[in-house]
């Protein structure tokens, strides 16, 4: 896995395009992590009241054991990763074959619109790292 | 895979401590986490879920300052070392940087020590990595028993066993006390940040 180099340009354009699409939608936190568990970006207003780092950590693993789990059952990833609270949700995506998106938001929000931003997001994202595949 | 964030000026490396159940991986980074000021240590994180989780590590942050005008910030994993937590492995080794292989200097855990190094070898293989392209040292651990009567391996035979092809550093340490544990961190670090900015910071 090559190391990921972000400069600031690249990463103020990250961070106005999770804020265009998901956090003017009413998400409330936003990370970009890579798949060793580092955090690239985080957005949104709650994002300093959580622990990130432990949360990033968790989610890199989480993701890449639901991974495994569907190559297993015959997958080559499943498109839909969400898990739902009863007051806050998560979801998951991937962003080309380095990079993980973390949506965080509240009932207030559906899931719909979440998945909808966030497909068009990863496209904008891509384009922004120059991520292509 | 480290990341470098030139806005920030911050490098983030993962390092991983490898190594059979029971060696004492989880004793360093407690014996780090109690030992760094506030200031220094993030959070630590342990998952010892038994039974059918597949989450099984534990993870300590530290800021280690700053070298050459970048913020050197490193994440402590653990392994799970029993067999079956090989996939959890596997997951723990992506985007590594840098490694410490722990071994158990008590004699009845020669075979295991050998076995979870090739275990190490054949996972970094399915993560696409070699030996030669991740930093790596060995820390012989338990050394405090090797004045007790319980039986214990002799340092040549911990270096022929498991450094006889690697040929990289090797420290003596009992974490429980802490003895050696700073030694290998301080060496790991130093070994992985200067591999990731000779390929990147270095370069231009
Ligand atoms: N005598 C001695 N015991 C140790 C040492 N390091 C760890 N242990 C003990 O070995 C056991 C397993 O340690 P742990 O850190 O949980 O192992 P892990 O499975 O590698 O994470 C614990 O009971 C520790 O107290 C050491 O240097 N000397
Ligand atoms: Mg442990």
């Amino acid at each position: 896995m090559a190391d990921l180099v972000v400069t600031g340009p690249v990463l103020e354009k990250a961070k106005i395009q999770i804020d265009k699409s998901l956090i003017k939608a009413g998400v409330h936190t936003v990370l970009l992590i890579d798949e060793a568990g580092n955090i690239v970006a985080s957005c949104g207003k709650k994002r300093n009241d959580l622990d990130t780092t432990s949360l990033a950590a968790l989610a890199a693993a989480n993701f890449g054991a639901t991974s495994q789990m569907a190559k297993l059952i015959g997958e080559d990833d499943f498109s839909l990763l969400f898990h739902k609270g009863k007051k806050d949700s998560i979801h998951f995506a991937r962003i080309g074959s380095a990079l993980i998106l973390i949506t965080i938001f509240g009932d207030d929000v559906s899931l719909g619109l979440v998945r909808i931003r966030v497909a068009q997001l990863i496209k904008t994202i891509e384009q922004v790292f120059g991520i292509c595949n | 895979m480290a990341l470098i964030d030139l806005s920030k000026k911050e490098v983030h490396c993962k390092i991983v401590y490898y190594g059979p159940g029971r060696c004492g991986k989880t004793t360093n980074l407690l014996y780090i986490y109690n030992a760094m000021s506030d200031r220094a240590r993030g959070k630590m994180l342990t998952i010892e879920t038994k039974g059918d989780r597949t989450l099984f590590f534990d993870l300590l942050p530290l800021n280690l300052g700053k070298v050459n005008g970048f913020d050197i910030r490193i994440q402590l994993y653990t392994v799970p070392g029993q067999a079956i937590y090989e996939a959890t492995r596997k997951l723990v080794l992506k985007g590594v940087d840098g490694l410490v292989f722990v071994a158990d200097s008590l004699r009845v855990r020669q075979a295991k020590n050998i076995e979870s190094l090739e275990d190490l070898q054949k996972n970094l293989m399915e993560n696409n990595l070699s030996f030669n392209e991740i930093p790596l040292i060995l820390q012989y651990n338990k050394r405090d028993l090797v004045s007790t009567p319980i039986p214990t391996l002799e340092l040549d035979e911990l270096e022929s066993d498991l450094n006889s092809h690697l040929h990289t550093m090797a420290f003596e340490a009992a974490a429980t006390k802490g003895m050696g544990v700073f030694e290998t961190l301080k060496a790991i670090s130093k070994l992985t940040v200067r591999h990731v900015a000779r390929k990147h910071l270095m370069a231009k």
